[in-house]
């Protein structure tokens, strides 16, 4: 790691002083730093090289997890991945949040991993993390090296010309599905970004991961009441190259609210490995309300909610296979919903050699 | 963790001194800004068990317990953790005698070159700690954090479940009597 400066902030105004005067963006040289998985591995390989780390731990009011009036749920930006997944209004209200939180990493990165940290990480594209090749998310206007090049774990969907790297969240997925808005401050106002709006498509500006401002600190993740409809029918389904502590080829995030005689009230479908935010098409969804759950009826949805992927990369590297696994993934998923069980380590015991 | 100081103009801020208590022992120690917690265990206290394996959080060769949680110490600052309590597998026997879990390695041979075992012994202290492994598949995947180059999954598995199942099923069994 390169030498930087370490000081610690109680309240975010503080924090935000301490970031000033070259908070993130090109300058790079302040970081916030909360778990510090991803943040001080990308600074062992030289892909991020801060001057100065501010440690927002001692945020203490925005590092637990507490009930809105009115039924939603308020996670703290600080508060652990780990403790969120186990939290009880977070497995009784969100129990698609708390399966999406325990199959990303491992036990210890999710004791340390913070909710803001995580919606914060960055891709774990191979071009982005060597430091030695072009990339235009590291050096903008470098070029991209993983266009025709090694893409199993990239994008599908909404990649360009200039970057086709995926956002690595699988909380993120969840917490799209769920229509959660995270809350930030800056030094001159709070704002709301719905999770839906918080990370964007690269374009022509693969640089930036979120819509985040340079200025800005996450408080809050705030889950809306609504998004405990789905309570009882909802599947976090993640593909993925071996079975625990990888990150996906695809997943996805199926909620579905099941009315009278079982007909659906409404659906929620996000996913994630295939583009560089959670992927969602609400117009898709609205396809399944006043259906009744069935095969031919996921499978037009499936079809819809990957319309116009395209593969990248070659030989070994293509990842055209990933099309039409999303496609399966999501029936699959969709019917888990409906049992109202998201496919468990359990349940790939038979899948096992 | 206890309240942070604000920042005083002055304070040299890539130097800081920071309070750990290590197995019981407390310590006061200067560390640079970028000293990680790994670091500082293996190369300034002496304290060799923990392993640096990957160096990036993804073997587990380093994990130890912060206040009684399992975290890898390769990412983890030292100055981010002042004042906080830490297991490492020199803490984990009560002088010549075992944690229940170093017996079952020992008697599961759980090992061949040893190299990741403080990590897994650390892991499984933590897994017991959290309490949420039921089941053999439910180990299975929450010791998913550790590697074993030399393959020793099946005994180190075995290992692990006489200990965190036993306990488990005695808390449940005392979970019924109470009710």
């Amino acid at each position: 790691m390169n030498e930087f400066d370490y000081v610690r902030a109680c309240d975010p105004d503080e924090a935000l002083g301490l970031a000033e005067p070259a908070p993130f963006g090109d300058g790079a040289d302040t970081r916030f730093i909360a778990g510090g998985t991803n943040l001080l591995d990308l600074m062992k390989e030289n892909v991020l090289r801060p001057h100065r780390l501010v440690d927002i731990n001692g945020l203490s009011p925005w590092s637990g997890i507490e009930p809105l009036p009115g039924g939603g749920l308020r996670l703290g930006a600080l508060a652990r991945n780990a403790h969120t997944a186990r939290h009880p209004l977070v497995r009784e209200r969100y129990p698609l949040l708390a399966a999406a939180i325990l199959s990303g990493a491992s036990p210890q990165v999710r004791n340390m991993a913070s909710n803001g940290g995580n919606l914060m990480q960055r891709t774990r594209c191979y071009y982005f993390y060597d430091s030695q090749v072009p990339c235009n998310k590291r050096v903008p206007g470098s070029g991209c090296s993983a266009i025709g090049q090694l893409a199993r774990q990239h994008a599908i969907l909404g990649a360009s010309e200039h970057c086709i790297a995926t956002h690595p969240s699988d909380m993120a997925v969840a917490l799209a599905a769920l229509e959660a808005v995270v809350h930030v401050r800056s030094t001159h106002a709070d704002r709301a970004i719905p999770l839906r709006d918080f990370h964007r498509l690269p374009g022509d500006r693969p640089q930036h991961d979120t819509t985040l401002d340079d200025d800005e600190l996450i408080l809050h993740i705030d889950l809306p009441p609504d998004g405990a409809r789905f309570a009882a029918h909802s599947a976090y389904l993640k593909i993925r190259e071996r079975s625990s502590f990888a990150f996906a080829l695809v997943s996805v995030a199926a909620a579905l609210d099941l009315g009278e005689g079982g007909r659906i009230r409404a659906a929620r479908m996000a996913l994630g490995g295939v583009a560089h935010k959670p992927w969602r098409r609400p117009e898709v969804e609205d396809l399944m309300v006043g259906e009744l759950p069935a095969r031919d009826l996921f499978e037009h949805v499936a079809r819809r909610l990957v319309e116009g992927a395209r593969a990248q990369g070659s030989g070994p590297g293509d990842n055209g296979f990933k099309i039409p696994l999303a496609r399966r993934a999501v029936v699959r998923a969709l019917e888990s919903a409906v049992r109202g069980t998201s496919p468990t380590v359990a349940a790939e015991v038979e899948d096992r050699p | 963790m206890p309240q942070l100081p604000a920042l005083e103009t002055g304070v040299p801020l890539r130097r800081h001194s920071v309070q750990l208590r290590i197995n019981g022992q407390p310590h006061e120690i200067e560390v640079e800004s970028w000293t990680t917690l790994l670091d500082l265990l293996r190369d300034r206290l002496d304290l060799t068990g923990t392993k640096k394996g990957c160096d990036h959080g993804q073997c587990g060769a380093c994990t130890v317990l912060v206040d009684g949680e399992r975290v890898l110490s390769c990412l983890t600052l030292a100055i981010m953790r002042d004042g906080a309590d830490i297991t490492t597998v020199e803490g984990l026997a009560r002088g010549d005698e075992l944690h229940p879990l170093q017996r079952a390695f020992l008697q599961h041979d759980a090992l061949q070159c040893g190299y990741c075992t403080p990590g897994q012994l650390c892991s499984a202290v933590g897994l017991i700690n959290e309490g949420d492994a039921r089941t053999e598949d439910e180990v299975r995947e929450l010791m998913s954090g550790n590697v074993c180059r030399c393959g020793a999954y099946p005994q180190i598995l075995r290992a692990v479940c006489e200990v965190a199942l036993a306990r488990k099923a005695l808390e449940r069994r005392d979970e019924r009597e109470a009710a």
